[in-house]
């Protein structure tokens, strides 16, 4: 490996391995063990290679030797006489390479640009529900208490294909007929980061007021989600929460004695 | 009752204009940035100004009584030369206050007043102990060398301690004012007369001592990054080696207290953010996963910049403490754990995605690296900088050092074997977290925390007594730094203040339209809570304001000294005694 027999070398070759584990590895080497993954996004690709960068940055120059080792190649194609036809294709391609990548963020696109938005809005302390007014810090689902949990998973099983199937789909994984249709997509309650993280509370508020009834702070939503409170009564709406948590195996999120819940992003 | 009906409309007419009067004064309007960037950018400037006043003096008793009980003059030197940095920036936390006051008085008159109804008391208490803080200020910097000797000494020392006590207690009541509005007492409802509501119970609130010790711990590492920065200046300005080993040692001491104190700052921090989940749900929510959410991706990032900036500055000194040498390879996998750490915790949990990517992911969510995004992996990946910040100490400290001890080895392993434990703790719960209910793992984050603080403690009594009587490898050279370290330094305390102005918007931007949180809204033009990237460039002004200040105080800190250090360093003058420090 005598190529790698310099810090400059072996720097960049570290960011090279690191750049084809972040944009090919991820996405491609855990299926092979059966874990699900998919490409990273190119903000999140960025964010990891700048990471590794400044810790390249740091490592070349935490000692004296290695810095002036790892400045030397630099300086030699900047000044040194037999470097000239290097130094000269670097001059141009370096603003060329910056040029291009400028060009391939302005230039003009259809699509849609990155969404930036929160996905875990803050819900309200109550909220009317057909007309009635409902305390949601502290709710628990009433349906778990009271009558068969096998009756109410079967009224939720049939209020979910009649009413969520298009969208979240037959496998409750957000990949529903009408799921590409939606920006943002509907969501995957097979996650352990959806409805494993909320209390019921939670996920009744957003089935009863969906889209329509998210805060106004953090807009625009953009979310497809109906408002089912025009639709569905309460009993139908807590037997299909009860059947989403069931079909999933998750458990909701239980209230804290003092009602504090632990936040994440 | 004819004379009742009578006497109450002449009440409401009465009452009428002054109401009416009362509304068309509510709000000031300032000229082009508006009412709430000028009241944003005082106070946030009185706030940089006043950490830096409140946690110097803290580092500078402690310099002192270290010179006291040791003999050891450079210490002693070292807080007064903290403190003469203190007297400039006083006058500008006062300036900066005073601005804030006006601009409050004159551009949201109507809460002022309400404000004022409730703490009247407590603000003259304010400005009484303002004034004594002064005087003690003055006492202590220029009664330096009169109260030098003996029983003065400790006089003198008193008077340190007696500065950090007011200032302490200004803090602390200045800390009531902006909880209160935040986490008003669930009594006082929009209807409570400002008058009706007691006095205690408002100042007392529920996030009031939380934000009390995370601010006291933060204003450690905030004057500690900014010592570091002045030595830094002052070390790359230096024109001989004297001066270069005595600031490279002075930078060396705001780094160690920088880093030290942030490492329990997350703690402290915690403690805050359950304390905000218990006040109000909701506003605990907007604070970590609504739209408050990306301003925790930033922080992760800079505080990840901080751990980098930390740890390097301590493996470039390395290089200038003979025997360093052999700890030299290890510091590339501590780096690596660093690396990894910064990448796992800035993870954001629902990823900016173009369309195509959201499709290809099938939600906002990664199906792989979502995982990183939740909080058992963040815990973990915090813990672990923490433990490898620590360690990197420890080689510091160690690396000129000989045991003599007979247990020496076997000391070693067991300081090895703690930090595996803590590390396998750390990564047991960090795992095991995603096997259980969130309500259960949220008491994870303790044990992690206990594991962590309970090595740093259990190492550092066994380094202690293991180094007793230990031979040294050579004395460290101070100066002999490159200059690339000293702009870590720089770095350490750009971003320090970028966090403390950007975190702080988040603590008062969750009471999102409200002066007073579901008390007393905010109806002016600015009740809108400002977007992320318009806070980042108020924010981003802020810092660069300060820093200008800062930067002209340095350069008059500097005036004030160059002839003495430039005399001590022909010998000629009283401080010609002005050594190289040797040792840590």
């Amino acid at each position: 490996m005598r190529f790698l027999d310099t810090p400059f070398r072996q720097a960049l070759a570290v960011l090279v391995v690191a750049y084809v584990l972040i944009d090919f590895g991820i996405p491609y080497i855990p299926p092979l063990f059966g874990v699900d993954s998919a490409p990273v996004p190119n903000t999140v690709v960025l964010q990891y290679l700048l990471t590794v960068l400044a810790g390249l940055l740091l490592w070349v120059s935490d000692n004296d030797e290695r810095w002036t080792e790892f400045k030397r190649p630099i300086q030699e194609v900047l000044v040194r006489p037999d470097k000239r036809v290097g130094r000269a294709v670097l001059l141009v391609a370096v603003p060329v390479l910056v040029a291009f990548v400028t060009w391939g963020r302005v230039k003009p696109e259809v699509t849609a640009p990155p969404s930036f938005r929160s996905i875990h809005p803050a819900p309200p302390r109550s909220i009317t529900f057909q007309g009635e007014t409902m305390q949601l810090a502290g709710l628990e689902n009433p349906l778990r208490s009271e009558g068969s949990l096998e009756a109410h998973n079967e009224v939720g099983k049939r209020v979910y294909y009649q009413n969520c199937l298009p969208c979240h789909g037959d496998a409750l994984d957000g990949l529903g007929h009408y799921a590409h249709g939606f920006n943002p997509a509907p969501l995957n309650f097979q996650d352990v980061g959806t409805i494993a993280q909320l209390t019921e509370s939670f996920v009744f508020w957003r089935v009863a007021k969906g889209g329509p009834g998210l805060p106004r702070e953090g807009t625009p939503w953009n979310s497809a989600m109906p408002a089912w409170e025009n639709l569905l009564t309460a009993d139908e709406i807590w037997s299909v929460i009860l059947f989403l948590y069931e079909q999933t195996g998750n458990d909701p999120r239980t209230w804290e004695e003092a009602g504090a819940e632990e936040g994440e992003h | 009752m004819r004379s009742l009906i009578g006497a109450l409309a002449a009440l409401v007419l009465l009452a009428e204009p002054a109401l009416a009067q009362e509304a068309a004064r509510r709000y000031g309007d300032f000229p082009v940035i508006g009412s709430r960037a000028a009241v944003w950018v005082a106070a946030q400037l009185h706030l940089f100004f006043a950490a830096f006043v409140l946690g110097v003096p803290m580092f500078a008793v402690v310099a002192e009584v270290i010179g006291i009980k040791s003999g050891e003059e450079r210490f002693d030197k070292l807080a007064k030369e903290f403190t003469r940095l203190l007297l400039v920036s006083y006058s500008a936390t006062a300036v900066w206050g005073a601005v804030l006051v006006f601009a409050l008085v004159t551009l949201y008159p109507g809460v002022w007043t309400y404000l004022a109804e409730i703490f009247d008391v407590s603000m003259w208490v304010y400005v009484g102990i303002f004034f004594f803080e002064s005087a003690t200020l003055y006492l202590y910097y220029y009664g330096w060398d009169l109260w030098k000797e003996g029983r003065a000494k400790w006089f003198h020392w008193g008077l340190g301690i007696l500065l950090n006590l007011w200032g302490t207690t200004v803090m602390f009541i200045a800390n009531s004012w902006l909880t209160y509005m935040m986490s008003p007492p669930a009594e006082v409802t929009p209807d409570t007369a400002p008058g009706m509501v007691q006095f205690w119970s408002a100042f007392a609130n529920a996030t009031w001592m939380p934000i009390n010790i995370h601010r006291l711990i933060a204003n450690v590492v905030f004057g500690g990054a900014i010592v570091g920065a002045y030595a830094a200046y002052r070390f790359l300005m230096a024109e001989t080696d004297e001066e270069r080993a005595h600031y490279d040692w002075m930078g060396y001491i705001g780094n160690f207290v920088a880093i030290s104190a942030l490492i329990v700052l997350p703690f402290a921090g915690y403690w805050l953010g359950r304390e905000i989940y218990e006040f109000n749900q909701q506003m605990g929510i907007t604070m970590m996963g609504g739209f408050m959410s990306w301003l925790w991706i930033v922080q992760a990032f800079l505080i990840g910049v901080l751990f980098l900036t930390g740890n390097y500055y301590l493996w470039v000194g390395m290089g200038r403490i003979p025997g360093a040498e052999r700890f030299q390879p290890y510091t590339k996998y501590m780096l690596v754990v660093l690396v990894l750490g910064v990448i796992v915790w800035a993870t954001p949990h629902s990823m900016i995605a173009s369309r195509d990517e959201i499709s290809a992911m099938g939600g906002q969510f990664h199906p792989f690296l979502g995982v990183l995004g939740v909080m058992s992996a963040k815990n973990t990946a915090v813990n672990l900088m923490i433990l490898t910040t620590f360690l990197s100490f420890l080689l510091y400290r160690r690396a000129n050092k000989e045991p003599v001890v007979g247990w020496a080895g076997r000391g070693t392993m067991v300081q090895g074997a703690l930090f595996g434990i803590a590390a396998l703790v750390v990564l047991f719960y960090g795992v095991y977290g995603y096997f259980v209910p969130a309500i259960v793992r949220i008491g994870f984050s303790v044990y992690q925390v206990l594991a962590v603080l309970s090595t740093i403690v259990a190492v550092v009594v066994l380094d202690v007594l293991m180094l007793r009587g230990a031979t040294s490898r050579g004395e460290i050279r101070w100066g002999q730094m490159p200059p690339r370290s000293q702009y870590a330094l720089f770095i350490l305390a750009v971003t320090f203040t970028w966090l403390m102005g950007l975190m702080g918007f988040a603590r008062s931007g969750i009471r999102q339209h409200w002066h007073v949180f579901e008390v007393m809204r905010d109806t002016s033009v600015d009740a809108a809570t400002p977007a992320l990237g318009y806070a980042s460039v108020v924010i981003s002004v802020c810092v660069l304001i300060f820093l200008g200040m800062v930067a002209f105080i340095f350069w008059v800190g500097g005036l004030a000294e160059k002839p003495i250090i430039t005399k001590a360093a022909r010998g000629e003058g009283p401080h010609a005694a002005l050594q190289p420090a040797g040792g840590d």
